[in-house]
């Protein structure tokens, strides 16, 4: 309890860091290491974790996270378009502003629980969507979305330096983030989030989430007021998101309110629940599947399905190409919400328990149950 | 000042009527089933589709060539004959007008059978599992819903034409000793409206008034104490969930003249729906029926110049602007019983 990490813990975060910094290398064979893909698996792994604090700690299931995400990517421009192109300022004013943004929000939908919960986010979502789209366009830019001009005030990057002659683009310091550089600045922060979520799941403000989640009358009754810690999980969760916000749009200098969509929101949720609610690696993890198939899946073709298929005779090549191109290219949506269905009736805690339920069939140790009992339960102070 | 009143009044019925007619089935889904279906809206989605797909079947055409007459281009010129006026003859050119209505016919059963099979090969493994749970597999088939159509019918809006006698407005101000041509209403809304107030009549008279519907009500008050008796009260809880999908679809059918539909329309009304619900009271089928009306009516109240130059936007978020009110200050919602979902 004293030590800083366990060993445990260090071995995790290690081996995490590894595998993120590798993954140029690693995602090679999958044909998914370009900067761009690998970029978006950071931003989106920060944006579930983030939502997981929430859900997979207290288990109260927020319908309308993409709102803090598009806040985020709308802060982190408009300080890219005042202050200055270098991404720091920015990432921080997004962060301050989602979660006063979350703050807000959080206060008013924490009131109550459930259903009522997810709809009352839900609720909030929509109402930034809507008005993004309609009365705040001066701030928004409508259905155009928001991007850097040459003639933008940026006052601090005038202070110090001669009016640029062209089109602006984020960097840190005079680094270009593009390319490589964007991908490793996203993964400090992947790190960063991971390394917060750690901590926060073995301290006793996780612990007191936990104890939420499980049984919140009965948190209550022992005389704790639970509200506070909700809202918390809630203003930290939401940061999250703003972050990851600010990342898509360092990366990809267009906010468009199509971000904060209910789609989006259940976008997360379906990282968070396909990776496995309430694990650290979990969310992460779904993330990338789900990045990993928008982008490869979404691209194929009726030519690469029947070079794929070519080992099949003529009549039932066809048939094969046109019932699986139904689930790819376009279709891919559809494969998405399949596997989602599957995994909510057979496997609830997605891909995380899988692997566990797998490895407890490989140890022998396991059998008698005790070694697993203390694996699946929440891990409690060492 | 009267007018124009009572014109918003009447513009927010079709949208309300709408929004009544989904959570109407929605409360039944929870009231029954105890299960929180976001499916719904994709049920109403499908429904719209019956309607187009029954189109699709009534002008299909043959295609000859014609090798005597030939096109502008020099081809032989294409004889388009629809299939149905071929039969039919005048009677199938009457069926082709009135494809919108009479597609009721094909959605009944087709939405009776989805409903069904839906809930016995899905949402009956869901009963015991947390809300959550249920909220996360029923969006996650409303996806597949949404994508199969988008697959089958495209991913743009199919406009469906009203048939041509019911094209016009009515003179509501004249029917209620005004002024005549001050305040019109066109048709098909009206029609929209009536129907709607029929199938709600219609349910909660089968509710009320049969000896099926009285044993689903007394399952929707203790469901164990029914079970006990001997009834059967699953089967029959099924069949309620066959019966809100059939609301939905001809819903969903009635509304094609009105919005042209697409795969996203499903969601589209399905969110602003469970607004609808909860602000109802959970539960409730008068709170859900009255909710759907109240906040049509309320939408389109906000959609009016004046409102917005004092507010702006607010027709953008007046229903959720309400939600979140009522969740505050009445989570139960209006009409729905104490201690129902509160917390």
């Amino acid at each position: 309890m004293t030590t800083f990490m366990s060993r445990r813990d260090l071995i995790l975060f290690f081996g995490f860091a590894a595998v993120v910094l590798l993954l140029p290398i690693l995602a090679q064979p999958f044909g998914a290491a370009y900067p761009d893909l690998l970029q978006r698996f950071m931003i989106f792994g920060i944006f579930a974790i983030g939502f997981n604090i929430l859900f997979g700690l207290t288990g109260y299931l927020s319908f309308g996270h993409a709102a803090f995400f598009g806040v985020g990517s709308y802060a982190a421009m408009w300080s890219f378009k005042l202050l200055s192109t270098n991404a720091l300022p920015a990432i921080i004013f997004a962060v301050v502003i989602a979660g006063v943004f979350a703050l807000a929000i959080g206060f008013v939908s924490l009131r109550r629980s459930g259903i009522y919960f997810s709809i009352l986010t839900l609720a909030f979502a929509q109402m930034s969507y809507n008005l993004a789209y309609s009365v705040l366009t001066p701030i928004t830019n409508g259905e155009t979305g928001l991007r850097m001009a040459i003639a933008d005030p940026r006052v601090l990057d005038r202070l110090f330096f001669e009016a640029p002659v062209a089109q602006p683009v984020p960097s840190l310091f005079g680094f270009s983030l593009s390319g490589w550089n964007g991908f490793f600045f996203s993964a400090i922060f992947l790190l960063a989030t991971f390394f917060l979520a750690m901590r926060i799941t073995n301290s006793p403000f996780g612990m007191m989430l936990k104890g939420i989640k499980s049984n919140q009358n009965r948190m209550n009754y022992t005389g704790f007021n639970t509200r506070p810690y909700t809202l918390t999980a809630f203003v930290i969760s939401g940061m999250l998101a703003g972050l990851a916000g600010a990342l898509l749009v360092v990366t990809d200098p267009l906010a468009g309110a199509e971000r904060m969509r209910w789609t989006a929101s259940g976008e997360v949720v379906l990282m968070t629940i396909l990776g496995g609610v309430g694990t650290l690696v979990g969310p992460v993890l779904g993330a990338w599947i789900i990045k990993y198939f928008e982008n490869i899946f979404s691209s194929f073709n009726d030519n690469i399905l029947s070079a794929f298929f070519s080992f099949l005779p003529e009549g039932a090549r066809e048939i094969a190409v046109t019932v699986s191109s139904k689930f790819v290219g376009d279709g891919w949506h559809l494969t998405l919400g399949l596997v989602f269905v599957l995994i909510v009736v057979f496997l609830p805690g997605g891909i995380m328990e899988g692997v566990r339920r797998i490895a407890a069939r490989f140890s022998k140790a396991d059998r008698d149950g005790t070694a697993r009992e203390r694996r699946l339960a929440p891990k409690a102070a060492e | 000042m009267f007018e124009v009143i009572f014109l918003q009044l009447l513009n927010g019925l079709d949208k309300g009527s709408a929004y009544a007619l989904i959570a109407l089935g929605l409360t039944l889904v929870f009231g029954t089933l105890g299960v929180v279906n976001f499916a719904h809206g994709a049920l109403f989605m499908l429904g719209a589709f019956c309607a187009v797909a029954f189109r699709r079947l009534l002008t299909l055409e043959t295609v000859t060539l014609d090798p005597t007459r030939l096109s502008p281009w020099g081809q032989p010129l294409e004889v388009r004959a629809p299939v149905v006026q071929a039969w039919f003859g005048d009677f199938g050119a009457v069926l082709v007008n009135y494809s919108v209505p009479i597609s009721l016919l094909l959605a009944i059963p087709v939405m009776l059978i989805i409903g069904v099979a839906m809930e016995r090969g899905l949402i009956k493994h869901f009963y015991k599992r947390p809300h959550a749970e249920q909220i996360l597999v029923t969006f996650g088939l409303a996806i597949v819903l949404a994508e199969i159509v988008k697959a089958t019918f495209g991913p743009n809006p199919i406009p469906q034409p009203m048939p041509t006698d019911l094209r016009g407005a009515a003179d509501i101000g004249a029917f209620f000793g005004m002024q005549a041509n001050v305040i019109t209403y066109p048709l098909w809304r009206l029609i929209y409206f009536v129907f709607s107030l029929l199938i709600i009549g219609a349910v909660f008279a089968f509710l009320q008034f049969t000896t099926f519907g009285m044993v689903v009500r007394a399952g929707m008050a203790d469901r164990e104490t029914v079970g006990l008796l001997g009834i059967d009260i699953d089967r029959r809880f099924t069949i309620m969930f066959g019966i809100a999908a059939v609301v939905a679809g001809m819903a969903g059918v009635m509304y094609t003249p009105l919005l042209p539909p697409n795969y996203t329309l499903g969601m589209d009304f399905l969110v602003i729906s469970f607004v609808v619900v909860v602000v109802g009271g959970m539960g409730s089928l008068p709170g859900a029926v009255a909710a759907g009306f109240l906040l049509g009516i309320l939408q389109s109240f906000a959609s009016m110049t004046q409102v917005k130059a004092i507010v702006p936007g607010i027709d953008q978020i007046i229903i959720y602007l309400v939600a979140v009110v009522i969740l505050l200050l009445r989570p139960r919602g209006l009409l729905g019983r104490r201690g129902m979902m509160e917390a």
